[in-house]
């Protein structure tokens, strides 16, 4: 059994320790929201927050995540920074398939809970780990300048 | 809400011919609706059909049914618009359902009787049926109300949503008109709107998949979980055409969560209760392949026949004038060739299908792109009639064609192993992104040989284009219509249907027979490839004719309006002609042209380039500009072209399958990069307005991306890349 901080919920898990967090909130959690696209960390289709930081949860064995805050796109609207992302998405119909979304916009909240601000710059940095083979950059970076304003 | 169908509407369900309009009643069942026109005979093409596309709740609901499937490309969000426009609805009560497998109702009307999504139809098919569908309701709604008010029917207005009548200052929504309308006839003579009344077509309707896939709650065939469900991952093999010799599963038995272990003719398929147990015991398996029959060429042996193969003519597809004796008079001869790879579609969601067996029927889960053939080949495998089949339409991942399998290839696969297991749990398959880029059915590698005669007079007097590559169409369902004397349409579309005013030109192709590398339909299909040919070799006569490539190709195209407005319309709005910001020291920059007609859409393109010291190629601004007729959504049609340019570039800077000894290359994303963000241009897309009727957007934006950013490159370096990917070595100063 693994416990794990699921969305503010403790969890206990029947699955082998070597299970990526990514299959346990999916198979395990239901928590379908975090998808599977590459399953090592090179497209960041499931992006989860941990302890306020994105990581590749198909690249981590819930082992390591037992007892640290989890935070996945099923909640992010509870908190300010995650609102106003799923907001600005919305406002700019940023989505296609949407199927790589949910891990954009968890880094996109991961980028802007430490920098209110970012440049071009900051966002290539924070984002170029999320393919989108829809390729909706132009819109996920007019969006995230959106959302920043909104968080002034 | 609580509602049932009405008489009318099961009367379809139960498989017999009734009408069409289904108005969604509480509680009790209301009286059929009347007569419909089923059955009547065949039906044409854009002729109003009997159908199923509408419902409107009590609760002022309104569904609209989506015949085609949303994969991206914004076809809920489109159908919905063409629908709710001529209703005259609430936008934002407008909701989207997919619809079930029928082709008797729902089949795409440029697919005759088939019900699929491809080629860039959705919108284009759909228009005159989704908007007498949305008419129909209207009418019955206004004839309920001029029914209930005692009041003339030419006298009631519509709008958002409500129906009223301003002399008696009465008003009903269209929940409180629902239940008297359902029993109306549904009228057979239709007003449509004057495209100047218009209120959300051509306007601003927001997408109606934003909230849920922006929320996680959008539910993708990856996300279905069925009770006693067990998910399957597969062994394939490792070459096209092995098979399974024999296997070992006790390591893949003993691992926690595996149920079972079988052999189908894809491969060997691992059952476990989960997808991360199904994995380790599909890695746990040893398999022993047979590879007598199995390909063992690679990409480098099969490019070297082509190239042979294109030193002798092929079926022509495409003859005008006498280029023999233009060749023979010319005064100067310009020659290229080009190689084109392998392409995998390479969905954000690997390939997955759900099946579950039972009670005499297959039910299906999937982002199900081609109904009519998955149906006839899950029942031609279970023995079952096609009608037994039933398939949930669910959002797919992307798809760029791959979901559209001419062989129900991975829809097969799921089958067998249900099959193999005796129908005892549904299944669902999932393919990990290896299996998915190594499974085939990609973009066919492809070479081209051009040749372009330029006369005394210094005019463009000849050309020669020869092609050789594998047929797409080639046994799928559409072989009979579109593969004519031995040439396959879509290998040479393009490229024999070139715009420009050319007085000789002979275009002809080699279809190699032997080379049994699964292929299939692109983004954009053959004009992935002719676009770049064409166009960019264009641009290397221009250069060697010392003409402006804008200019050059405005004067060929003198016979094709739309070409020539949308050319004029990006070279305009991209500033073309004037000098572009020098880049830093070390830098060249360039500015590129492309333009080209692909499912009836036109779109011209202008790249701007930065090609760096080491011949790294940066991408800057694409220009765009769109003829694609009415723009239903224009906001739809920029995010269909922004993303266009970015999977055609992914295409152009990085993408390339490749085969050694038959053995697939890549696996993952690291050595089939997709564009990120970085890479990523700035995107204008300009519209031309237009009143005629919808084409396609979800693929035309693709084909002038490559050449247009091929043609910046050369204008920046004075190199013309002829093979894809770009190669910056060939670009380092
Ligand atoms: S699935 Fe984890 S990064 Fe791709
Ligand atoms: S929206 Fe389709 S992969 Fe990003």
């Amino acid at each position: 059994m693994i416990q794990l901080d699921v969305n503010g919920k403790q969890q206990q898990l029947d699955v082998t320790p070597d299970t990526p967090l990514l299959w346990a909130l999916r198979d395990t959690l239901h928590l379908t929201g975090t998808k599977y696209g590459c399953g090592e960390a090179l497209c960041g289709a499931c992006t989860v927050l941990v302890d306020g930081a994105p990581m590749r949860s198909c690249s981590v064995p819930v082992s390591a995540v037992a007892g640290r805050k989890i935070t996945t796109i099923e909640t992010v609207d509870k908190h300010r920074v995650g609102k106003a992302v799923q907001e600005a998405w919305r406002t700019l119909d940023v989505v296609q398939c949407g199927y790589c979304q949910s891990g954009q916009i968890m880094s996109a909240v991961a980028l802007l809970s430490r920098n209110r601000k970012p440049s071009d710059s900051d966002i290539d940095n924070a984002m170029s780990g999320n393919l989108c083979r829809c390729a909706t950059y132009v819109r996920i970076r007019a969006a995230i300048h959106e959302a920043a304003k909104a968080l002034v | 809400m609580n509602t049932i169908e009405n008489l009318s509407r099961r009367r379809f369900l139960q498989g017999s011919a009734g009408l069409t309009l289904g108005f969604c009643l509480p509680a009790l069942a209301a009286p059929a609706a009347g007569p419909g026109k089923a059955g009547e005979g065949a039906v044409g093409p854009i002729h109003f059909e009997p159908n199923a596309f509408l419902r409107i709740g009590t609760d002022n609901s309104v569904t609209v049914i989506s015949k085609h499937l949303e994969m991206g490309q914004g076809t809920y969000t489109g159908l919905a618009t063409i629908l709710a426009e001529e209703l005259d609805a609430d936008w934002n009560t407008v909701r989207v359902e997919g619809a079930p497998a029928d082709a008797g109702r729902y089949n795409n009307l440029f697919w005759g009787p088939a019900q699929g999504t491809g080629g860039s139809t959705a919108m284009a098919n759909s228009w005159e049926q989704m908007r007498r569908a949305g008419a129909a309701g209207r009418a019955m709604l206004v004839s309920a109300a001029a029914i209930k008010w005692r009041v003339p029917a030419t006298e009631i207005a519509v709008r958002d949503g409500v129906v009223s009548h301003a002399k008696s200052k009465r008003r009903a929504t269209f929940g409180e008109l629902a239940v008297a309308a359902a029993t109306l006839p549904v009228p057979t003579d239709l007003k449509l709107k004057n495209p100047k009344d218009f209120r959300l077509i051509g306007k601003q309707a927001k997408r109606k998949d934003s909230a849920d896939k922006t929320s996680g709650q959008a539910r993708f065939t990856q996300d279905v979980q069925l009770p006693g469900m067990l998910v399957a991952v597969v062994a394939h093999p490792p070459r096209f055409g092995a098979t399974v010799k024999s296997f070992d599963a006790g390591r893949a038995r003993a691992v926690k969560g595996v149920v079972d272990v079988v052999q189908i003719p894809q491969g060997v398929a691992v059952l476990a209760t989960d997808t991360w147990s199904a994995k380790k015991g599909r890695d746990a398996l040893s398999v022993s392949w047979d590879e007598s029959q199995a390909f063992k060429l690679g990409s480098d042996e099969i490019l070297a026949r082509y190239r042979e193969l294109a030193k002798t003519p092929g079926l022509v597809a495409h003859q005008s004038g006498d280029a023999g004796q233009a060749f023979g008079k010319a005064a100067k001869v310009i020659r290229a060739s080009y190689d084109f790879p392998y392409l995998a579609h390479a969905a954000m969601e690997p390939m997955n299908c759900v099946i579950r067996l039972g009670d005499g029927r297959c039910e299906v889960w999937n982002g199900e792109q081609m109904q009519t053939g998955d149906q006839h080949a899950l029942a031609g495998l279970f023995g079952l009639k096609p009608e037994q089949v039933s398939i949930h339409m669910l959002y797919a991942g992307g798809s760029f064609g791959r979901r559209a399998s001419s062989q129900s290839d991975y829809v097969l696969e799921a089958a067998h192993i249900v099959k193999a297991i005796g129908g005892k749990a549904p299944v669902k398959l999932v393919w990990m992104r290896e299996d998915d880029m190594r499974a085939g059915y990609y973009r066919p590698l492809f070479h081209h040989a051009l040749e372009a005669a330029v006369d005394g007079n210094g005019q463009l007097s000849g050309w020669r284009h020869r092609l050789v590559g594998q047929s797409i169409m080639a046994g799928s369902p559409f072989a009979s219509g579109m593969i004519k004397d031995g040439i396959d349409l879509v290998s040479v579309e393009g490229a024999a249907n070139l715009p420009y005013a050319i007085p000789n030109m002979k275009v002809d192709l080699h279809t190699p027979q032997d080379i049994p590398v699964p292929v299939l339909w692109w983004r954009s299909v053959g004009s992935s490839h002719t676009a770049y040919s064409t166009e960019t070799f264009l641009d290397q006569v221009a250069a060697a004719m010392g003409r402006d490539p804008v200019a050059l190709r405005l004067e060929l195209l003198a016979r094709h309006p739309r070409h020539a407005g949308v050319l004029k319309l990006a070279a305009e709005k991209a500033g073309w002609g004037t000098p572009l910001k020098p880049g830093l020291p070390g830098e060249r920059r360039g500015r590129g042209v492309a333009v080209h007609e692909s499912f009836n859409t036109f779109v011209a393109e202008v790249a701007e380039v930065t090609v760096a010291r080491d011949g790294s190629v940066k991408v800057d601004r694409m220009v765009c500009a769109v003829d694609c007729g009415i723009a239903i959504n224009p906001d739809n049609v920029r995010a269909q072209v922004e993303g266009a340019v970015g999977f055609a570039l992914s295409a152009a800077l990085h993408g390339e399958i490749t085969l050694k000894e038959g053995h697939v290359v890549q696996g993952n994303f690291d050595g089939y990069p997709p564009l990120r963000i970085h890479e990523m241009p700035v995107v204008d897309v300009h519209i031309v307005p237009s009143t005629a009727a919808p084409t396609g957007i979800g693929e035309p934006g693709v084909p002038p991306a490559a050449p247009a950013v091929a043609n910046a490159i050369a204008a920046a370096t004075g190199k013309h890349l002829t093979r894809l990917p770009f190669n910056s070595a060939e670009l380092a100063a």
